[in-house]
């Protein structure tokens, strides 16, 4: 932009042409990222700058790719839980039951009670711990060290549970096709019960750190504005979308693994800035708490997967080792996979980050045709073009913590 | 059971003079200071690892000393990262445990491909493949972390078998051959 100089004496005019010239600015490219501290993981913003003002800017996604898609036509459905771990890497528990729920309506498999309010509550406890980090990382972003430590000492407490169920603490590979990896250990309910009473006056205090706290406010409020029809428009999901003010939660909505018995509430903002998305994350770890405490208050007995489904899952160990049938029947479930019509079938599950969808073709036999992953990450950020036009350098940090998105997911 | 509207309130004065919060924030602070610390002196201090706890995979022998693996390739099949490579080999006929007729000639595992899913522990139908507690591994050359055989059994160690189920298998053919 041109900017006029008056200078006093005509002595200096030529002077003020050659400044003029000099501060005659050009819009100037920048690569944000991929390795960005704000750009949490490897996304590449090109950003086109007008001085501070933002006014393009291009995500280039892609630096994480693997592949997944391709790969899980390679293998069973099974060998397959791995890789969803790998999605969306902070809330893996998540991930696998989204899976292990779309095979489960190809094959019209419904698996007991008891499988279904576990999966629920280590859910609910990968989305605490996903929101956790989300809002850590979201307070350094934005200049808060102190709340990053405090979120991330429960995050390890949340860790320490996953690490006794599942024997991971991040890579936790629960699912399998029909139920879960193994059933709960003794006492672990309690001990999840006992994590949630002391989490919820700790979570009030981190979230007093920034609620009212004008530094943090400064940085949030009316930054990265997403109007509820841009929100719709653009396919966001998750809290975002909820921070734009639509009341949309597949867990309400298309009730899934018994959610329809648990009672909650959808937290949703006024306006869609940042500050809005931060508060319906911080409400959503408190009706998590909530939900985890009803289903353990009401924990079912019985098995904890599908003992019926014997082309889906495994026998027990038991047999296995003694019995010939079993261990026929196990060598055919391990080489050729869980045994699945012909037929495709959509799933979504409301992920900590938002709609994970899951769309598998089947054309029978244990692999999968095709399978293709709708990653909440990916389809939040295409918003970025639109919300940071007219920001600042700055802004764009407190923006992409407040979409908290993971690029695992987003790449795939 | 509803949707609710997150509640945001503007500043009051006094919050909008930073003071409140910052006195807040360090009551937090000071509150902290005196409880014990949440973290550990990692190499001195370790963690308690859980039952079942998904480490570095091993073989095991029996109480016997029998390797359990039959090189039956269940492991090998199911790994998603392709990370064990085994060599199916004959038991000598002249061993006492030749009536299980084959063990590994040769099983190694990449701890570079691993991830520590324990499918293969999960699959085996011998029960002979196992994530124990080891959680650091480490090594200077790619070849330096691929586990061979020895190095399994000598990670692994002895379990106790439940079902003994060849030693089962044996009696079972002596005492029919002595009835025939």
């Amino acid at each position: 932009m041109a900017t006029d100089f008056a200078f006093p004496d005509t002595g200096a005019k030529s002077a003020a042409a050659v400044a003029a010239q000099e501060f005659q600015t050009e819009k100037m490219s920048l690569s944000m990222g991929p390795s960005h501290p704000s750009t949490h993981g490897v996304l590449r913003i090109q950003l086109e700058l007008d001085g501070e003002i933002v006014t393009k800017a291009d995500p280039v996604v892609g630096y994480l790719h693997r592949g997944d898609e391709k790969i899980a036509e390679n293998m069973t459905y099974n060998q397959f839980v791995p890789y969803t771990d790998r999605l969306d890497y902070l809330a893996p528990l998540a991930n696998n039951m989204a899976y292990a729920i779309a095979v489960e309506r190809l094959a019209k498999l419904e698996v007991p009670a008891r499988c279904q309010a576990i999966r629920v509550i280590t859910a609910e406890m990968a989305r605490i711990s996903a929101h956790l980090l989300g809002l850590g990382a979201y307070g350094i972003d934005v200049g808060a060290w102190t709340v990053f430590l405090y979120a991330f000492t429960e995050r390890e407490k949340l860790y320490k549970l996953f690490e006794e169920l599942t024997g991971a603490r991040f890579t936790t590979s629960y699912t399998r096709i029909g139920g879960v990896a193994r059933d709960v250990p003794e006492g672990w309910t309690d001990r999840a019960d006992a994590f949630c009473d002391q989490f919820l006056p700790i979570l009030e205090q981190i979230l007093n750190l920034l609620t009212r706290n004008k530094i943090f406010m400064d940085r949030t409020v009316d930054v990265g504005v997403i109007s509820r029809e841009d929100a719709i428009a653009y396919g966001l999901t998750g809290p975002n979308l909820r921070g734009s003010g639509v009341p949309l939660d597949l867990r309400k909505d298309k009730p899934y693994s018994g959610y329809e018995q648990y009672e909650f509430d959808v937290p949703v903002g006024a306006k869609g800035d940042c500050y809005d998305r931060y508060l319906v994350r911080g409400e959503e770890m408190r009706q998590s708490v909530r939900i985890i405490k009803q289903a353990i208050a009401k924990f079912p007995g019985g098995p904890w997967y599908a003992t019926d489904a014997k082309k889906i899952f495994a026998p027990p160990k038991d047999k296995i080792l003694t019995s010939m049938e079993e261990l026929i029947q196990n060598f055919m479930l391990v080489t050729e996979g869980p045994q699945m019509p012909a037929g495709e079938v959509y799933f979504e599950a409301e992920n900590p980050k938002g709609a994970l969808g899951f769309y598998v073709v089947s054309k029978g036999g244990g692999v999968p045709w095709r399978l293709k992953i709708r990653a909440p990450s990916f389809c939040n950020l295409s918003i970025l073009p639109k919300v940071c036009v007219g920001a600042m350098v700055s802004d764009v940090v407190s923006i992409l913590g407040s979409l908290d998105f993971v690029m695992g997911e987003c790449d795939r | 059971m509803a949707v609710i509207p997150v509640s945001r309130k503007p500043l009051t004065f006094a919050e909008r003079t930073y003071i409140p919060q910052i006195l807040g924030g360090l009551r937090i602070t000071f509150a902290r200071m005196i409880k014990p610390a949440e973290t550990m002196e990692y190499p001195e201090q370790r963690p308690e690892i859980p039952k079942n706890y998904r480490g570095v995979p091993t073989l095991v022998k029996d109480p016997n000393g029998r390797e359990k693996c039959v090189s039956c390739q269940l492991c090998e099949f199911v790994c998603p990262p392709k990370a064990i490579r085994i060599t199916p080999g004959e038991i000598a006929p002249d061993s006492p445990t030749a009536h299980v007729e084959k063990a590994p000639q040769a099983f190694d595992i990449d701890m570079l491909r691993c991830i520590y899913c324990g499918l293969c522990q999960e699959v085996c139908p011998e029960e002979a493949i196992f994530l124990q507690n080891q959680y650091s591994m480490t090594g200077l050359t790619r070849a330096e972390m691929v586990n061979h055989k020895d190095r399994l059994y000598e990670l692994g160690g002895t379990l106790p078998d439940q079902h003994h189920k060849w030693d089962k298998k044996k009696a079972a053919e002596e005492h029919g051959s002595a009835a025939h």
